[in-house]
């Protein structure tokens, strides 16, 4: 990507988000002072560099769809870069915030703010490419540092990486962690969610809480149903799938199927039968 | 125009280096300020209702995602609330290496403040890539230090963003004798490149701008307030926790998606330099030797000597941490079982930039029926723009737009805004007329 003329041009853009997976460029150490030596760094309001108009080689974009004004600013930064990448849960699949997606927003935003009418939120949260075409994802709640650092270093060779999708228990696997599905019985969602962590929650002897996303191939409804028979009840089932990814298919229309299963009575959650 | 009636308005659309989207307005009529407002526009992402319903786990990972830079500050905020529910008692083993686990984020987060953030500013460069050509030594110390900050964020919480340790009664993981003896020696290092940071710090150029302001932070019976005390101020406030809403109130402005709030009706400073200005007689006594020696004086009502108190609150940091691990023994039992119970429940700790304040009430299965967080750059917005106008106004509003905007911004990157926190900045308009 570098030609005679010039060399690249990045930038980072923010939506809406924690800045967490901005993190993965702010906590490079050296390799951050590296990079600024090789590249052109445009936009990146956080570290410095504020130029949202700027043509670049790749636009890396945090943060979910949540405002009036974003939509237009998005398709803006689309026009202007070569590859758009998305880094984390909120750019690519809606982020925690989506979950209102599920709820009526505007009650929710009057029950935090006095005056919900001075608000600008969208009722629902979502990720970039359901408002521009996105080159590449890069699934996380946060995003790895790795991912991103070795797919920029892949993009300015000028190709996209290949991004493994495979589920965390294939991770374990390679990691030698035991297993607390099988061992403690915990109810893990390593099984549908995909790797890129390192399967950290497995080798902390917890549960994953499938904050990478849905694996390729994720039979969520089997898993969903294991859970069931070792008696966790339907609103547990659906708060676990209805989390980080939310919105991300298929934990979405599987978690409410299992949220239409709770009845509740008088404040409390009960089991159908 | 002349200069004693400078009229106009100013705009800067966006505000580098801070945490967050957020812009500042200024409009100056008759060589006065008339207006100043700090907009905070990022978009709320409703966390206290999205809790509604969840069991402890779940608030415990999911108010980590309110800041990418401060998880667990509301992780422990969290915990500490929903331990005084559950009626669990953590172990000295959890209490101390819960402290340790939130000395790596001071210090992931208040290296990454001063280099990448706030140092340019009093240099003179637009960003740290580009300080650190003239000054390659300084920004690498930085980058190291906040990589130890990672480090031990790492040991404990499997990764330094949203890490996934802590658990309703402690640990879900206790770290290897080894891995502590790995990160000690680093540590070690570390508290020599802390000591030399403080000096450099309190070398740079900084603007003299004292100012009449409030300073409030936790109190602890021994130690350096950071994961629990009392809620003090130095006009005299001694308050509970549970008694943070009867003196500290939010209310809405128009201008920003974060709330504002007031301590019986007034601004007040959150953050390192409240903290280092009412505990003094908390620091180690080495380091208080230090400061004497390099003859920094605190309490300060210069808010440019945030970046030092910064740099004192690192080695703080570091200290406690190698103090705390002293003689390590990975715990055989990381956390004590937590039953479900219903009730009311507070917990406040000092997050990077200042008391972070957690309200749950749990029903019988401990879900959350209701949650209220009060972020420490909420209560720092009123005292900013306070700030603002002060230090504007005795800068010299007739000079140029590109001065004030510099200088605002530097303002406001001494509180180190964090607005994914309070919802985020970067934008500044002035108007003169």
């Amino acid at each position: 990507m570098t030609t005679a003329s010039r060399r690249p041009r990045i930038a980072v853009h923010k939506f809406s988000s924690c800045d967490g997976c901005q993190l993965a460029f702010l906590n490079l150490g050296e390799p951050l002072l590296a990079l600024a030596e090789t590249v052109d760094i445009l936009h990146f309001a956080e570290a410095g560099p504020v130029d949202e108009e700027a043509e670049v080689d790749i636009a890396f974009v945090e943060g979910s769809v949540a405002t009036s004004q974003d939509a237009a600013r998005l398709r803006g930064i689309r026009e202007r870069s070569r590859y758009l990448v998305t880094i984390g849960a909120c750019a690519t699949a809606g982020g925690i915030q989506a979950l209102r997606n599920l709820h009526d927003a505007d009650e929710w935003v009057s029950g935090i703010y006095a005056s919900p009418e001075q608000i600008d939120l969208l009722a629902d949260s979502t990720p970039i490419a359901e408002t521009v075409r996105v080159d590449l994802e890069l699934w996380g709640c946060p995003v790895s540092g790795e991912q991103v650092l070795g797919a920029t270093t892949a993009m300015l060779a000028g190709h996209l990486p290949r991004v493994d999708h495979s589920a965390v228990c294939l991770e374990c696997k390679r990691q030698q962690a035991v297993c607390v599905m099988v061992a403690q019985g915990r109810p893990c969602m390593g099984p549908v969610t995909s790797t890129g962590c390192g399967a950290i929650c497995p080798r902390f002897q917890r549960d994953c809480y499938a904050c990478y996303g849905p694996a390729v191939q994720a039979n969520v409804s089997a898993l969903a149903t294991h859970l069931a028979a070792t008696g966790m009840p339907a609103g547990d089932i659906a708060r676990r799938l209805l989390f980080i990814n939310g919105h991300a298919e298929p934990f979405r229309s599987e978690g409410r199927d299992w949220q239409a299963r709770v009845i509740t009575r008088s404040g409390r959650e009960e089991e159908p039968g | 125009m002349s200069h004693t009636t400078r009229t106009g308005e100013i705009h800067v659309p966006i505000l580098a280096r801070v945490e967050g989207e957020g812009a500042l307005e200024l409009r100056i009529a008759a060589g006065r300020i008339e207006e100043l407002k700090l907009r905070i526009f990022e978009p709320p992402r409703l966390f206290e209702k999205l809790l509604e319903g969840r069991g402890p786990q779940d608030v415990i990972d999911s108010v980590a995602r309110i800041c990418g830079i401060c998880p667990v500050a509301y992780q422990l905020s969290a915990v500490a609330a929903i331990e005084s529910i559950l009626g669990v008692t953590p172990t000295p083993w959890v209490e101390a290496m819960r402290r340790v686990m939130y000395c790596g984020e001071w210090l992931q987060s208040h290296s990454l403040h001063i280099h990448l953030l706030a140092a340019p500013d009093f240099l003179g460069y637009e960003s740290a890539p580009a300080m650190a050509r003239t000054y390659p030594d300084e920004v690498r110390r930085g980058l190291r230090l906040q990589g130890l900050g990672n480090e031990i964020l790492r040991t404990f919480g499997g990764r330094s963003v949203h890490p996934v340790g802590v658990c309703p009664g402690g640990f879900f993981h206790a770290p290897e004798a080894a891995t502590i003896e790995a990160l000690r020696e680093h540590l070690a290092e570390g508290l020599e490149e802390a000591r030399a940071l403080i000096a450099w710090t309190a070398g740079l150029p900084l603007p003299e701008d004292d100012q009449d302001f409030v300073s409030v932070s936790l109190r602890h019976p021994r130690d350096y307030p950071i994961t629990a005390g009392r809620i003090v101020s130095d006009r005299g406030l001694d308050l509970d926790p549970a008694d943070f809403a009867q003196r500290f109130r939010e209310f809405q402005v128009p201008h920003s998606t974060a709330l504002h709030a007031r301590l019986d009706g007034h601004p007040y400073l959150v953050g390192p330099l409240a903290r280092l200005n009412n505990n003094l007689d908390r620091l180690p006594a080495e380091l208080r030797e230090l400061l004497k020696e390099l003859g920094i004086h605190f309490p300060s009502c210069n808010m440019f000597h945030s970046i030092v108190a910064r740099a004192v609150e690192i080695h703080v940091a570091i200290s406690e941490a190698l103090r705390l691990t002293e003689g390590y023994a990975p715990a055989a039992e990381p956390r004590v079982e937590a039953p479900a119970r219903g009730g009311v429940g507070f917990g406040c700790t000092e997050a990077p930039r200042g008391i972070l304040w957690h309200r749950y009430a749990l029903d019988d299965e401990a879900r959350v029926l209701e949650a209220r967080i009060v972020p420490p750059t909420s209560q720092n917005q009123a005292r900013m723009e306070e700030d603002l106008v002060a230090s504007l106004t005795r800068v010299g509003l007739d000079r140029d737009d590109d001065a004030l905007r510099l200088h605002g911004e530097m303002v406001i990157r001494n509180y180190d805004p964090c607005i994914s926190c309070a919802t985020h900045f970067l934008d500044f308009h002035v108007l003169r007329k």
